[in-house]
Parts: structure tokens; sequence; C-alpha cells
């Protein structure tokens, strides 16, 4: 039976402890760890060195002081902080430290530190990256290099060392060599550690990672059709709305300004989906990406949905999902559109009244072509809340008044060239397919306004380019 | 700054040399000209009024298609194209 301990000066149980490390050593038994100061405990002669933290690592050692049986090479008993009792049953010596007080609780081992376990693992060779190390000349800039590499979307990138990689590989429980799909427009296959070090780039926190992956397992459905999406000649880019307990969990913005700058998770979600259709997929404007004019949601459009009220049918739920699942969905959409409606006091009045700023989605003539996202502010919503109308209610007097004579609508009708099939002329047309059109509750209080977001209008084929959802794994 | 400064490669990690272009034809009359549509509306227009004026020529027209231009063609029109042409027209556009 051999013992090994592991304690550090600047911990108060370790102090105390030091008379039983003496003790344990005059025994001959002990091998002893120091993890900031070699010469301490003097009591005991002093320990090995190990400010480099490589025994702690190897041995789990998670508090200090840590004492451990090992037998044949092999740990069979272990106690951590100082506990007498635990302390006697692991050495088999009763009575040890009886001059001290029965227990006093240990401190965090050095080796635990935020950000430590990655670093060790890295330096020690459990983690082995096997994405291409670029070397970085001391003379250069490392963000100066990311740009001439051409990973950046414009915006500087966070560099992905193999540290910050680590960690966020650390946020997912999956397997850094999983393969996630095959990314468009080159169809290359997309490691979760390749997923990993865009997401570093996009600057990403590792308890967002598990949601960039579904996000990015989302686009390369193959109904949500990304190939077309990026290639389009049209301003869409890939919305994300974000559901659940995770959205809360990783601090996501709902309220005030939510399809804005200024919350990380919301600004750099959708930014490693792009980075990784870029810097992954070859994906970049001027080339394949077609887009006439893009729009600025190409960087990044990501946001939460506010679930605050129990009465509101979540997206995610309204499309299937549990009640309680955290999820994404993705939208093929463009800008935002503002819609202000002031004068609106009943729930009727404001559906009629959102509907006719929908009707322009794509072009005002035009039907079951683009789909669109209403992001119904608080101050909007609460004027359906009082009638007691919630999602089934909303959507159905949308659909209502969204529904429109096709006369109005054929090509040529009142003078404008564009328009839908003349022989639709004698039909009722909707607007949106069933489902085509998703409402999100979403914003801050103080203002009677909504937000329209216009789809692509390639979602006219609706069997090949279609919403789609992905729940949120560890 | 003991230790070098590395970054992970966030690219596919396929990208080599810069890639010379193949030079075009010095003569087509020996060439057999794909015309490939990637069935977006009207491009078969541009490809028909293409392929009369070859055809008038004397030229030697094939013509391929993806199924749906919203995704990337698949293995095989691109394999048959490769197989079969010499020099291909890819159309766009509404």
């Amino acid at each position: 039976m051999e013992l090994l301990a592991v304690v550090k000066r600047e911990c108060e149980t370790c102090q105390l402890v030091g008379p039983v490390l003496a003790e344990l050593r005059k025994r001959g038994r002990l091998e002893l760890w120091s993890q900031d100061d070699p010469a301490f405990p003097e009591v005991a002669g002093g320990s090995r060195d190990d400010r480099s933290l490589e025994t702690s690592w190897r041995h789990k050692v998670e508090i200090v002081p840590t004492l451990i049986r090992m037998e044949g090479g092999r740990e069979v008993d272990r106690a951590e902080g100082w506990v007498s009792a635990e302390w006697e049953r692991v050495t088999g010596i009763a009575g040890l430290g009886a001059a001290l007080p029965a227990f006093k609780p240990g401190c965090g081992s050095k080796s635990v530190e935020a950000g430590m376990p990655e670093r060790l693992a890295l330096r020690f060779g459990e983690i082995k990256l096997a994405s291409r190390p670029i070397v970085v000349d001391p003379m250069d800039d490392p963000i100066e290099v990311t740009y001439d590499r051409g990973w950046s979307d414009g915006l500087p990138v966070v560099p992905p060392t193999d540290l910050r990689v680590a960690r966020m590989l650390s946020g997912t429980t999956r397997k850094p060599a999983e393969v996630l799909g095959l990314i468009p427009p080159n169809l290359v296959e997309c490691t979760v550690e390749k997923a990993a070090v865009n997401a570093v780039l996009a600057g990403c926190r590792p308890e967002y990672f598990p949601v960039a992956l579904a996000t990015i397992e989302a686009a390369l459905k193959p109904e949500f059709s990304m190939h077309g999406l990026l290639a389009t000649l049209w301003f869409s880019g890939p919305v994300i709305i974000v559901n659940g307990p995770v959205a809360r969990r990783i601090g996501m913005n709902s309220g005030g300004n939510a399809l804005g700058q200024g919350n990380r998770a919301n600004a750099t979600i959708g930014r490693a989906l792009q980075l990784v259709i870029r810097n992954v997929g070859g994906g970049r404007p001027q080339e394949i990406d077609r887009s006439v004019l893009g729009n600025p949601g190409k960087y990044t459009f990501c946001f939460a949905e506010d679930e605050s009220d129990p009465a509101w049918v979540p997206l995610n739920v309204a499309r299937g999902h549990a009640r309680g699942s955290s999820t994404v969905t993705l939208f093929h959409g463009d800008g935002v559109q503002g819609v202000a409606d002031q004068k609106s006091r009943d729930a009727e009045s404001l559906a009629r009244s959102l509907a006719m700023a929908l009707c322009a989605v794509g072009h005002p003539k035009l039907a079951e072509t683009a789909n669109a996202i209403l992001v119904l502010s608080p101050d909007h919503y609460a004027i359906f809340r009082q009638a007691a109308w919630g999602r089934a209610e909303i959507e159905a007097a949308l659909y209502e008044a969204l529904r429109r004579p096709g006369r109005d609508l054929v090509v040529g009708a009142h003078g404008v060239g564009e328009g839908i099939d003349p022989a639709r002329a004698e039909e009722m047309v909707d607007k949106f397919r069933p489902g085509g059109l998703l409402v999100v509750r979403a914003g801050g209080a103080g203002g009677l306004m909504s937000a329209v977001i216009g789809g692509w209008i390639a979602q006219r084929r609706h069997t090949e380019v279609q919403i789609v959802s992905q729940e949120v794994k560890s | 700054m003991n230790e070098k400064y590395v970054m992970r490669d966030p690219t596919a990690e396929t990208a080599g040399a810069m890639r010379e272009r193949v030079a075009p034809p010095d003569d087509l009359s020996k060439a057999t000209i794909g015309l490939f549509s990637i069935s977006k509306e009207r491009s078969s227009e541009f490809l028909d009024t293409l392929q009369e004026r070859l055809a008038a020529r004397g030229l030697e027209v094939l013509r391929f298609a993806k199924p749906t231009h919203t995704k990337p063609a698949p293995e095989s029109v691109l394999a048959d194209i490769v197989e079969r042409c010499d020099v291909v027209v890819e159309a766009l556009a509404d």
C-alpha cells in the first residue's frame, strides 16, 4: 500500500494537516505533492513539485488536501479535505491526527480552476485537436492573420487558439470527431471540432456551443436548402429563433432590442453558423453567394422568443416540440420591416392592420411565394391578450385577413405586371401556405409596433424549401 | 512569449495552391458543348436560343439540368457533364 497526497500552501486545511502528513512520512509511506510551493509543508520536510499540476490532473484532484491510497499502481480509496475518520480509513491508522478537530473542509485544487482542466488536458495530451495548426509569426498580429486568411465575415474574429477550442469543446458532451454533415456549397464534412473552431471565431462562450451545433444541424437538413439560401440572388439568410430553457440559461435576449445588437449569445450563435458556411463550406459573397444586395442579418440574425406568458404557446410547441424543450427554428429571412399601429384598440382591428403589412412580403400581389415571421411586441400582444386571444386565434384572424380575391392579384391587375397566375382570378387566395407565417413574441415594452421579417421567395417551392426546427442536445 | 502562437484552421483544409484555369479550346468545331440548366425559371429559354445558334453553326450540343436550383447538382449529373463535354455553359436566372 502506498499513499499519495496533494496540498497547497495557501490552503488553511493543508496547513492544519501538516503534522499528520509528517507522521505519515515518518512511517515512510507517503508520496507528497505541493501545487504551489515545494518547501511546504516544512513540518513534513517539504513536498515534490507539482506546480505543473500534472500529478494533480492525472489523479483528478478537485480538493486539497486529497489523500489517495494506491495498491499496485491503482487508486483504491481517497479522502478530500480533513475528515479524521476518512483519513483513518484510507491510511488504516487508528487515532490519526487525534489532536486536530474532527473536520475541516478543504480548498479547491488549482487543477480545477476556471479553464485549467482544458489547459492541462491539452498540455498532457488528453485533448488532441485534428484541425491544421497555423503558426502565427511573432511579428504578426493574430487578428490580422485571420483577415489575411479570409476567415472573417468583415468584423474581427476571436483567434482560435488550442485553449479556446478546447474550452469550446468542453461545452458539449459530443465527441470532437463526430461529423455533423456536409456543409454547402462545397459539401465538406464538418466535425464537432471544426464547428468549435468557428464558434470560437464567432465569439461564442462554451455554454452557447450546443445551440450553435443545433443550428448547424438544422441548417443541414435537406428540406432547409441551405445551399440555395446561400446562393440566391435574394436578400435572405438564416434567421434563428431559440425557444426553451436554454435561451434563459445562456442569457439570450428576447426583450428590448431582441433583433438588434448588444447580446453576446444572440450575436455569436447566428454568426457561428455563417462562419461555418463561409470557412468550412467555402460560401462567400460574390462567389457562390450571389445575393444582389444581401442584408445586415447575414452577419448574424438570432434571437429568443419571449415565453414569459404561460398562456402563450411558444413557437417550438406550435411546431410540434414538447413544452419545455429547447430548440432552434431556422427561417430563410430578410431584414426587419417595422409596422406601426398606435390606434387599433381591439384584437380584430389589430389583426387586420398587421395583415396589411404582411401583404407586402415578397410583393403585395404575390401569394404563397415568400413566407414571413411576425414579431409581436409586448404592447401589441397585450391587445390580443385582453381579448383572450392566443396563438390560434391570432393566426386564424391573420390568415383570414390575408385571404384576397385572385382578380386583384393576377398579372396585370391594377395596372401592375407582377402578380399571380391569371387562371386563379376567380379564387380566394391565401397570402401564406399553412405553417408559412411564424408568429413570434419578442421585444421590450413601450411601443405599439411590431415587426415583419419577410422570407425567401424560393419558399414558393414549399416541398423543397421548408422552415426547420432542431432540438438542442447537451 | 516563449510559446508559439498557434491557431487552428477553421476551413475545410481542402484549399491548396491556386489552381490554373483550364485554357479555352482554340477551335470549337470538334468540341462537345454542354448546356447546363440550373432549373430556375426561364433558364431553358436562354439555353434553347443558345442551342439553336450553336447548332446552326454545326456544333455538337448536349443538354443537362439539375432537378432544382435550390440544391447542389447531383454528383451523377456533374460526372455526366465531365465525361461527355469539352465545354459547358451554365445558365442561371429568371
